[in-house]
């Protein structure tokens, strides 16, 4: 294992996975809001948005990412949608993984009992203050483990937006592989990045689970 | 002046598809009068009593609390705004308590009255901790529902319907996922309601309970009022074969 090479490369993959850091960031306060968006459309009382959110969750559970991806952003042009890499990246991700979102979030909404709503409900409240006020609060702490689950997936996934030329960390490893021809220890490097990463979010996913199952 | 009925309820039918749960059911709650109702499984006496607050809507039939229909045919946003308001004045009680596991007792009690009659936090402090005296639950207003026994869940869950100050209660089989032994603390409150005069509507499978407690008694079956009248006469002479046959079950005698 060539270490000099890895001591004089490293500031580089540094800069690489902040880029990461960025890429996640953005793609999972997308996938969030789209996960949300999704999930009150998949349960709205209007079969045309319940249609409408069905079918974004098949299909894009129901391709890959990276076709979502290439079709955004060597596709995009074509249809008059001119995004740099980085952006075409992002939104693609996150309108991706929104769609796994939608049914973690929908999953831990209807796992709340119906003896719950039913009880607010014959009290007067209405069907949104009972959604607000006891069964998103309740819903919320059942999803923190599954949407952890989802953004530990989304941080390995934005290894897909290399392909594209986003300078993050797969990228990077692969273009000092091409001047240094050391596989090994570029792909290395990127790993433990993005462990060190995933395992940073991993421990404040435990946090917040933990803190919202105190009560 | 036209004295009305507390609450009515007019050829109520409801069938989930090809099955009848209820057929043609009438009945009349005057105020302050207390009705059990009584009857096998799958009778329809959950159906029923939901139907009132339009938990389960009938299929047909009408459904009154005074002068108010309370299953009005509406379009959906009236309808809700419709069924909120009268809800309000229909208190419920679940089997298995149904209580906010993330609110405490005093969050329980206090989240409706805050939201829907607009109560400071100091009001609704003083309505928690009224209506906790009186179910005997004073000292458990910070507690948790989940650091609660049973028969005391079941006293918050009164409390809690009792803060919206209803003209009606309705009970499904308030003590039947209790423990023997928890039974007889929910019990003495109901029965302290009904000193207080509560309207109540009591579906039950305790005998005694009824016998004791209800001026009416109504036994159904598959989907019917097969027999009703006072406790005395449904207990002690029940003129219907289907009657005898269920208290004959259900009376260790
Ligand atoms: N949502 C539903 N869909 C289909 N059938 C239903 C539904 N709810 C109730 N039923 C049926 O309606 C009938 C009456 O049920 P209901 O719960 O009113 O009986 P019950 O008298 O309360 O019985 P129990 O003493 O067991 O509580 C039963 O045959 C039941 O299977
Ligand atoms: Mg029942």
């Amino acid at each position: 294992m060539d270490l000099e090479l890895i001591l004089r490369v490293y500031p580089f993959f540094l800069e690489a996975a902040w880029v990461t850091i960025e890429l996640s960031v953005l793609t999972a306060i997308l996938g969030l809001t789209c996960g949300a968006l999704g999930a009150a459309a998949r349960m709205s009382r209007m079969s045309l948005f319940r249609g409408i959110g069905a079918a974004y969750v098949s299909v894009f559970r129901g391709t890959p990412a990276l076709i979502q991806i290439f079709i955004l952003y060597f596709g995009g042009p074509q249809i008059g949608i001119q995004l740099d890499s980085f952006s075409a990246g992002t939104i693609a991700l996150g309108v991706n993984i929104g769609a796994y979102m939608t049914e973690t979030i929908r999953g831990a909404i209807i796992s709340v009992d119906r003896g719950q709503t039913e009880a607010a409900r014959t009290l007067g409240m209405s069907r949104w203050e009972t959604m607000r006020k006891v069964v998103l609060p309740q819903a919320a702490r059942m999803m923190i483990r599954p949407l952890g689950v989802n953004i530990n997936a989304l941080i390995k996934g934005t290894a897909l937006v290399a392909p594209i030329s986003v300078i993050e960390l797969t990228y990077t490893a692969q273009r000092f592989i091409g001047s240094t021809y050391k596989p090994f220890e570029m792909f290395l490097l990127s790993g433990i990045l993005y462990m060190a990463i995933i395992y940073v979010v991993g421990q404040g996913i435990s946090w917040l689970d933990r803190r919202a199952q105190i009560t | 002046m036209t004295e009305y009925a507390f609450v009515t309820i007019k050829n109520a039918a409801k069938s989930y598809g090809a099955l009848e749960v209820l057929k043609d059911i009438n009945l009349t709650v005057q105020r302050g009068q207390i009705v059990a109702i009584i009857g096998p499984s799958g009778s329809g006496k959950s159906t029923l009593l939901r139907a009132i607050n339009e938990l389960d809507p009938l299929t047909s039939g009408e459904v009154w609390l005074e002068d108010v229909q309370i299953n009005r045919k509406l379009p959906f946003r009236q309808y809700e705004a419709h069924v909120n308001q009268v809800r309000q004045d229909i208190g419920m009680v679940f089997q298995h308590f149904n209580l906010f596991p993330h609110l405490t007792v005093r969050g329980n009690i206090t989240l409706a009255p805050r939201m829907l009659k607009g109560l400071t936090e100091a009001e609704a402090d003083t309505l928690a901790e009224e209506q906790l005296a009186k179910v005997g639950l004073s000292e458990k207003i910070d507690e948790y529902p989940s650091r609660l026994s049973g028969g005391q869940k079941q006293r918050v869950a009164i409390a809690r319907a009792l803060a919206m100050k209803p003209k009606v209660m309705l009970f499904d089989e308030a003590t039947s996922a209790l423990d023997p032994e928890l039974v007889e603390e929910v019990n003495l409150v109901m029965k302290q309601l009904a000193e207080e005069h509560m309207t109540m509507i009591i579906v039950t499978h305790e005998m005694d309970f009824a016998a004791s407690v209800c001026d009416r008694v109504l036994f159904m079956d598959q989907g019917v009022v097969v027999e009703e009248g006072p406790p005395s006469v449904i207990f002690q002479n029940p003129k219907h074969e289907r009657t005898q046959n269920f208290l004959r079950k259900h009376l260790n005698r």
